[in-house]
């Protein structure tokens, strides 16, 4: 179904429900990727996807994988340390009647298999931005890119892009660029935060292998 | 959980365990498949079709996982397992 546009793609992905009502986990940085963030990220990447053995880290309630399989995916496997958030995650399968994808419950710092390595073709994530635990953004690429055969695509900060970008070209054989800018309107999810709502900029950054 | 998935997973993280591979699933046995691979698996459609069935449309919904060395249990609960660790057992 790659054929799907941009729009419509949005529409579906609007009906996957987020983290459970004051279910938000600061520590782990839950906060839930709106769906036209969500929709413009893989529709770009569709070609990744399509066919593909996808994983996505620290999916969260899925609107990744519910939005890679309906993109054509062959398999999702979700990655999640939340107990709640995988209630939400299967729920939202249910409801949309996606058989191709599943989640397990684990550490994606440090707690991944590693019979998982290079067994997908494609790695989707919205990591954390390492705002509260600090590093854990590269972490996930670093796990991201053991699982990944050719593409591990992530959303970062567009202010800690030079930092991202200097790690991966560190990384022997792993190119890396920026193919999107986008905005992250966050609505106001903490007790600490000040305004109702907040626009971020991110980058959509793609690690591939040469 | 999909049997794909079930391939994947090992409880070689723990500590002392050397292979964990592969978890016991305890629950029914699902049959059908022949005993040993046949020979022209690759090309013969209605073992593919059943070798189809098995990973990707039986789906564990409630279970264990359990480490053939160690017999930690990993439960599976709604379709999910859980494999996080304690710390003293890394």
């Amino acid at each position: 179904m790659s054929g799907i546009k941009l729009k419509q793609l949005e529409q579906w992905l609007q009906q996957v429900d987020g983290f459970d009502e004051g279910g938000g986990k600061v520590d782990l940085e839950q906060y839930t990727t709106p769906p036209h963030l969500a929709a413009c990220f893989l529709h770009s990447v569709r070609h990744h996807l399509e066919g593909k053995m996808v994983a996505d880290l620290g999916c969260g309630p899925g609107v990744l994988s519910v939005g890679a399989a309906i993109l054509g995916c062959h398999y999702c496997l979700g990655f999640e340390i939340d107990a709640d958030a995988l209630d939400v995650y299967r729920r939202n399968l249910d409801e949309f009647e996606i058989s191709n994808c599943d989640a397990i419950q684990c550490d994606v710092i440090g707690g991944i298999p590693s019979r998982f390595d290079k067994c997908f073709d494609t790695v989707v994530m919205n990591p954390p931005f390492g705002t509260r635990q600090s590093g854990a953004d590269v972490k996930f690429v670093e796990a991201g890119l053991r699982l990944a055969r050719s593409h591990l695509y992530s959303l970062h900060k567009t202010s800690t892009r030079k930092h991202i970008t200097s790690l991966a070209n560190a990384m022997p054989g792993v190119s890396v660029k920026v193919v999107a800018e986008l905005r992250y309107n966050l609505p106001h999810t903490y007790k600490f935060h000040k305004r109702d709502s907040v626009d971020i900029n991110v980058d959509l950054v793609r690690f591939s292998y040469e | 959980m999909k049997l794909l998935t079930h391939n994947f997973l090992t409880s070689r993280c723990l500590k002392g365990v050397n292979v964990g591979y592969p978890l016991k699933i305890v629950l029914g046995h699902v049959g059908e498949l022949p005993q040993a691979l046949i020979e022209d698996y690759e090309s013969n459609e209605d073992f593919l079709k059943k070798v189809h069935h098995v990973l990707l449309e039986v789906d564990v919904i409630n279970g264990e996982l359990v480490c053939p060395e160690s017999g930690r249990k990993f439960p599976i609960t709604s379709g999910i397992p859980n494999m996080l660790l304690n710390e003293d057992e890394v």
